[in-house]
C-alpha cells in the first residue's frame, strides 16, 4: 500500500502524463491507417525473409526500402517479435496484408518504441530553467514543456493514426539536443550520427550540428568579444568527432559498400525522380510557385497568350507522384532547390559561427535549418514540419517572444497536417485533439509569460472559425453508402 | 491557468476518449437474425418514423414486438423520431420500413455514434460541469477550482458509461443527464426545475424510478421543514402540479385511450418475464447458483419477496432523509436506494448498475477512495457483456485511465483514514462495545488490494482460458458473484455513512 502511495503521489506528474498519452495511443489503435502501414509491413517482410544483399534491390511491392540501413536493421529486429503475432505478415508476396494481429503488432511497436521519446522529453525537462515558475504545478515550465512534447498533436496523428515511427526518431534528436545542452558533446554527436542513419531526412538540420560542434566544441575558447580564438582549436576533439561519425557510418553503410551496393542504396535514399512536390503538396514555397504557375497558365489560356497544344500534359494537381514541368515559370531542378535552401540557411549558420550563444543559439539555428529545408526542399512531405515544431517547443517555455512564434508555427503546422486524415470517423478526433493542444498551448504559455498579445488572440479565433467550418464537412461525409 | 481553459481541455479529453471508444464494435454487430441494442435503436427510428403514434407500442404486421419492440417510455420514442428525421434526410434506406432490418454500414454507424455524442454533449456533459462548479461542499477546500476540474475529469472518464453508450450502444447519457440536472436543481433549491428534469429522466427510461424515492423523500422533507401549514404546503402543491403536468405532456398522445396507456405500461414493466434474465450481479442471480429459486418459487411469490427485500433495505435511509433533508444525505441516499433496487429488484439488467454509478460519481470528491473502488467494480461487473461486444481493449484502457486520473487527482491512497472514509462516528460507537476496533481502515485497505487482484485475475482468466465443458458459464457467473459480494459490502458501507452522519441534525444515531 505504501509503495502504491509513493507511485501515485503528486510528485510523479511526469509518469501520469506519459501513461495518460500512452493510453490515448492505445485508444487510437482502431483508427484509419495510411499506406505507410503497408510500407512498414513490407519492410518487415523484406528484412525478415531476404538476405541483406537483397534488401535494397527487392521490388515486389511498390514500397521499396528507402530509409538508411539502421532503420532496416530496426525492422529486422521487430520482425523477430512479429513472427509470434502473425507469421503471414512476413511474407513478401502478401501485399496489403493487414490481419487484426498485424495491426495490433504494428501499432504496439510504435507505442512501445515511443519509450525513447518519453525518456528524451524527461532529459529535455532537466535542461529547462524553472526559476520563473509559479507555485502551481501546471504553471511550471517543465510541466508545460512535457505536455507540449508528450501530447504533441502532430506527432500523435502522424505516428498513431497515419502510422509512422517518428516517435523514437524524434526521441533520438531531442536526446542529442539535451546532451548538447548538458555539454556532453560527444554523446550528442554520436546520437545525431545514429539518427542520420535511421532516417536521412535529418540531414536538413546537419548544418546546424556541424557548425555548432565545430565552433563551440572544437574551438575551446572565445575572445572577449565573442569571436573565434583560432589558437584554441583542439585537433583531438575534431578527430574524435570525425571518428564517431566515421564509425557510425561504417557500421551502417559498410556492409553495402563491401557488396558494391552503395550507388543502389543512395538511389533508393534520394529518389529525385519523384518530383518537386509530393502527391499532396506540402505547404512550402514550391506550392506557392506551382500555384502561381497554374494561375498564370490559366490566365494565359484565357487571354489567348498561350497555345494549349504546347502545354505539357502532366498536371501537378493530378495527385500523382511524378516529374513534370512548369508551364509559364521556369522549371525547378533539384540543384535549384538545394541552392535556395543553402541561401536560406546561410544567415543562421553565419550567426552560429560568428556569434555563438551556446546551446540555445544552436537550437535556434537548428529550427531555422529545418524550416528553410521545409520551405525550399525537393519533394518535401507536410509531416516534415514536425522537425521544426518539436525543437521549437524547447524554446517556447524560455522567452515570451519565442512563445508567440511557437504558437503561430505550431498551430499552422498542425493545421497543415489535417489533410493527412481525410476519413469521416477520424474527423472528430483530429478536431478534438487539435483544439485540445491549441487551447492548452495558448493558455499555458499565456499564463507563464503573462502576456496578452492581441494578435495571437485574433489568430486563435480565426482558427476556431476555420475549424468549425470543417465540422460542416462531417455532414457531407455521412452521405454515401 | 485560467479555470475555463482547463475545464474546456478536460471536456475535450472526455469527448476524445468517447469518440475513440466509439470506433470499436457495437452490440450485435454482424450477428443476424436479432443483432443487438444498436439494431434495436435503429429499429425504433424506423417504427416511430413510419408508423402513426397509436401503433408504436402495439403488436401489428408492421410492428413485430418480438423483434425489438419499444419498451422505454415515450420520450425515448420522440428522441428516436427526431433522429429518424435526420436519418431520412441523409439516407432513407436506413429507416425504410421492413427493408432496413439489420442495416449495417460505415456511414450508418457514424450517424448513430454522432447522435449519441450530440445527446451527451447537450445533456450530460453540461450537467457534470455545472454540478462540479456549483456545489458548495467542494469549494470549501482550498484551491477549489483544481478540485472541481479533477472532479469533472474523473466523472467524464468513468469507463462504465463510456463503454455502454459509445461501445455497446445506448443512450444512457440522456436519462442520467436529466437525472443529474434534477439533482442539481433540487440541491440548489430550484425545486421545480429539478423535479421537471427528473420527470423527463423517468419518462426517458423507466429505470430512473430507482432514483425516485430519494427525490420524493428529499422534497417531502423540504416541505416539512418549511412547515406544512405555510410555505411547505405551497411547495408541495407546486411540485405535484409540475410532476403531473410533465407526465401529461410526455404521455399526451397515449392519454386519450385507456388501452393505449395500459399497453405502454405493459411494455415498460414486463412483470411476466421473471426475477432476472441472463447473468446479473444481484442477489437473486447469485442466490440461484445454490438454489434455483426461479424454478422453485411461484411467480407472484418472487415478485412479493423482491418487493419486500428492496423496500426493507432502503427504508431506513429514506426515512432519515425525510426527517433530516440535506444535500449530502440526498446524494448518499441516491446511492443506497439505487443499489438496493439493483440488488433486490425485479428484472434487473447488468447495465442498471449505471444508475448506481451516477450518484457515486457525485460523491467522488467526498469519499474518493471508496467511490473509485466502487466505480471500478461496477465496470468490472459488466465484463461479460463488454467482452461479447469485442470491447476488451477500450475496457482495459479506459479503466486504467480512470484509475490513474482518480489516483493522481484525489490522492486516494492517502485518504484511507477513518475520518476520510466518513466512518469516524461509526467506529467511535463500535469502540464503545469493542475497544480494540481500531483497525478498520487497515482492513479496508487490504480488502481493496484483494478485490483488485481478484478482478484482474478473473479478467485474465475470462479472456485467456476456455471454461470447462460442464460449466460453460463459469466465468460470467464468477464475475457476477464476486461483483454481488462487493455490492453488498458497499450497500452496508453507504448505509452506515447515512445513518451515522452527524451533520445537520441533533438526533444522530439511528439503530439500523
Amino acid at each position: 500500500m505504501a509503495a502504491l502511495r509513493l507511485t501515485m503521489g503528486g510528485g510523479n506528474w511526469f509518469s501520469a502524463l506519459a501513461l495518460g498519452v500512452t493510453l490515448l495511443k492505445c485508444l487510437l489503435i482502431p483508427t484509419y491507417h495510411s499506406t505507410d502501414f503497408e510500407v512498414h509491413r513490407n519492410w518487415l517482410a523484406i528484412t525478415h525473409s531476404l538476405p541483406v544483399s537483397q534488401w535494397y534491390y527487392e521490388a515486389t511491392s511498390e514500397w521499396t526500402l528507402d530509409y538508411p540501413p539502421f532503420f532496416a536493421w530496426f525492422e529486422y529486429a521487430l520482425s523477430h517479435v512479429a513472427k509470434y503475432f502473425d507469421q503471414e505478415m512476413l511474407n513478401v508476396r502478401n501485399l496489403n496484408y493487414s490481419s487484426t494481429r498485424t495491426l495490433l503488432f504494428q501499432r504496439f511497436s510504435v507505442i512501445l518504441t515511443d519509450a525513447l521519446f518519453v525518456y528524451a522529453v524527461h532529459e529535455c525537462c532537466k535542461c529547462i530553467d524553472g526559476k520563473k515558475a509559479g507555485k502551481e504545478l501546471t504553471e511550471k515550465p517543465k510541466f508545460i514543456l512535457s505536455v507540449l512534447l508528450l501530447w504533441n498533436f502532430g506527432l500523435l496523428i502522424v505516428d498513431h493514426i497515419h502510422f509512422q515511427y517518428n516517435g523514437f526518431l524524434f526521441g533520438l534528436m531531442l536526446l542529442s539536443i539535451a546532451r548538447l545542452f548538458q555539454k556532453r558533446h560527444m554523446e550528442g554527436a554520436f546520437l545525431f550520427a545514429v539518427l542520420l542513419h535511421f532516417k536521412h531526412i535529418y540531414l536538413y538540420v546537419a548544418p546546424a550540428y556541424g557548425t555548432y560542434l565545430l565552433r563551440s566544441y572544437c574551438f575551446t575558447a572565445n575572445k572577449p568579444d565573442g569571436s573565434v580564438r583560432w589558437n584554441s582549436f583542439s585537433f583531438v576533439r575534431l578527430l574524435s568527432l570525425g571518428l564517431i561519425v566515421f564509425l557510425v557510418s561504417a557500421l551502417s553503410l559498410g556492409p553495402f559498400l563491401a557488396m558494391n551496393q552503395l550507388p543502389q542504396v543512395l538511389s533508393r535514399l534520394f529518389p529525385f525522380k519523384r518530383g518537386l512536390c509530393h502527391a499532396y503538396w506540402a505547404p512550402n514555397f514550391w506550392a506557392l510557385y506551382n500555384t502561381l504557375d497554374k494561375v498564370l497558365s490559366v490566365l494565359g489560356l484565357e487571354l489567348k497568350l498561350l497555345d494549349s497544344n504546347k502545354i505539357p500534359k502532366a498536371s501537378m494537381t493530378s495527385g500523382l507522384v511524378q516529374q513534370f514541368q512548369h508551364t509559364v515559370l521556369p522549371s525547378v531542378t533539384p540543384l535549384a532547390t538545394l541552392i535556395c535552401t543553402l541561401i536560406a540557411i546561410l544567415p543562421s549558420v553565419f550567426c552560429l559561427w560568428f556569434k555563438p550563444q551556446g546551446p540555445r543559439g544552436f537550437l535556434r539555428c537548428l529550427i531555422l535549418c529545418a524550416l528553410s529545408s521545409f520551405l525550399f526542399g525537393w519533394h518535401v512531405h507536410e509531416k516534415a514540419i514536425l522537425l521544426a515544431v518539436l525543437p521549437m517547443s524547447l524554446l517556447s517555455v524560455g522567452k515570451a517572444g519565442d512563445a508567440s512564434i511557437f504558437l503561430i508555427l505550431t498551430t499552422t503546422g498542425h493545421y497543415s497536417l489535417f489533410p493527412l486524415l481525410f476519413t469521416a470517423p477520424e474527423l472528430p478526433i483530429k478536431i478534438l485533439l487539435m483544439l485540445l493542444f491549441t487551447i492548452y498551448s495558448i493558455s499555458s504559455l499565456k499564463t507563464l509569460f503573462r502576456f496578452t498579445s492581441p494578435a495571437s488572440v485574433c489568430y486563435f479565433f480565426c482558427l476556431y472559425w476555420i475549424l468549425s467550418f470543417k465540422t460542416s464537412r462531417l455532414y457531407v461525409c455521412c452521405e454515401g453508402p | 491557468m485560467e479555470k475555463w481553459h482547463l475545464m474546456t481541455i478536460v471536456v475535450l479529453i472526455g469527448l476524445t476518449v468517447r469518440w475513440t471508444v466509439s470506433l470499436n464494435s457495437y452490440s450485435g454487430a454482424g450477428k443476424p437474425p436479432m443483432f443487438g441494442d444498436y439494431e434495436a435503436q435503429r429499429h425504433w427510428q424506423e417504427i416511430t418514423f413510419n408508423l402513426p403514434v397509436k401503433q408504436w407500442y402495439f403488436n401489428s404486421s408492421d410492428n413485430n414486438l418480438q423483434y425489438w419492440g419499444l419498451d422505454y417510455p415515450p420520450l425515448t420514442a420522440y428522441h428516436s423520431l427526431l433522429c429518424a428525421y435526420v436519418a431520412e434526410f441523409i439516407n432513407p434506406d436506413w429507416i425504410a420500413l421492413h427493408t432496413s432490418h439489420g442495416y449495417e454500414s460505415q456511414a450508418h454507424k457514424l450517424f448513430m455514434r454522432t447522435t449519441v455524442l450530440i445527446a451527451d454533449l447537450l445533456i450530460y456533459i453540461p450537467a457534470v460541469v455545472l454540478y462540479s462548479c456549483c456545489l458548495k461542499e467542494i469549494s470549501t477546500k482550498k484551491k477549489c477550482f483544481s478540485l472541481q476540474i479533477a472532479n469533472v475529469l474523473c466523472i467524464l472518464l468513468y469507463p462504465g458509461l463510456i463503454l455502454i453508450d459509445y461501445g455497446h450502444f445506448q443512450y444512457n447519457s440522456v436519462s442520467l443527464g436529466f437525472a443529474l440536472w434534477g439533482v442539481l436543481g433540487v440541491s440548489c433549491d430550484w425545486d421545480l426545475l429539478g423535479s421537471l428534469a427528473f420527470c423527463l429522466a423517468i419518462n426517458y427510461k423507466q429505470m430512473e424510478l430507482y432514483h425516485s424515492l430519494p427525490f420524493f423523500c428529499f422534497l417531502l422533507g423540504k416541505c416539512f421543514k418549511k412547515g406544512l401549514k405555510g410555505k411547505g404546503f405551497v411547495l408541495l402543491i407546486k411540485l405535484a402540479c409540475t410532476v403531473v403536468a410533465s407526465f401529461i405532456l410526455c404521455w399526451l398522445p397515449f392519454c386519450t385511450e385507456t388501452e393505449q396507456t395500459l399497453q405502454v405500461l405493459r411494455r415498460l414493466f414486463p412483470v411476466d418475464r421473471g426475477l432476472f434474465e441472463d447473468k446479473v450481479a444481484n442477489i437473486w442471480c447469485s442466490f440461484s447458483i445454490f438454489l434455483k429459486i426461479k424454478d422453485i418459487w411461484p411467480h407472484h411469490f418472487q415478485i412479493i419477496i423482491s418487493f419486500c427485500f428492496t423496500f426493507l433495505s432502503l427504508l431506513p435511509a429514506c426515512i432519515k432523509l425525510t426527517l433530516q433533508p440535506s444535500s449530502k444525505g440526498f446524494r448518499f441516499t441516491l446511492v443506497s436506494c439505487a443499489l438496493s433496487f439493483f440488488l433486490f429488484s425485479f428484472q434487473v439488467h447488468e447495465k442498471s448498475i449505471l444508475l448506481v454509478s451516477l450518484p457515486v460519481c457525485l460523491v467522488l470528491s467526498e469519499i474518493p477512495f471508496m467511490s473509485t473502488w466502487f466505480l471500478l467494480v461496477s465496470t468490472f461487473s459488466m465484463l461479460p457483456l463488454l467482452l461479447k461486444d469485442g470491447l476488451l481493449m477500450p475496457l482495459v484502457v479506459t479503466t486504467m485511465a480512470f484509475f490513474i486520473a482518480c489516483a493522481t487527482s484525489f490522492s486516494i491512497f492517502e485518504k484511507t483514514s477513518e475520518e476520510e472514509l466518513q466512518l469516524k462516528s461509526f467506529s467511535l460507537s463500535v469502540r464503545k462495545y469493542l475497544p480494540y476496533f481500531t483497525f478498520l481502515s487497515r482492513i479496508i485497505q487490504y480488502l481493496f488490494l484483494v478485490s483488485v487482484i481478484t478482478m484482474v485475475l478473473l479478467t485474465l482468466m475470462t479472456v485467456t482460458l476456455d471454461p470447462p465443458q460442464k460449466l460453460p458459464d463459469l466465468f460470467s457467473v464468477l464475475v457476477c458473484f464476486v461483483s454481488c459480494l462487493h455490492f453488498l459490502f458497499f450497500l452496508v458501507y453507504f448505509n452506515i455513512i447515512i445513518m451515522w452522519d452527524s451533520k445537520g441534525g441533533r438526533n444522530q444515531k439511528k439503530i439500523n
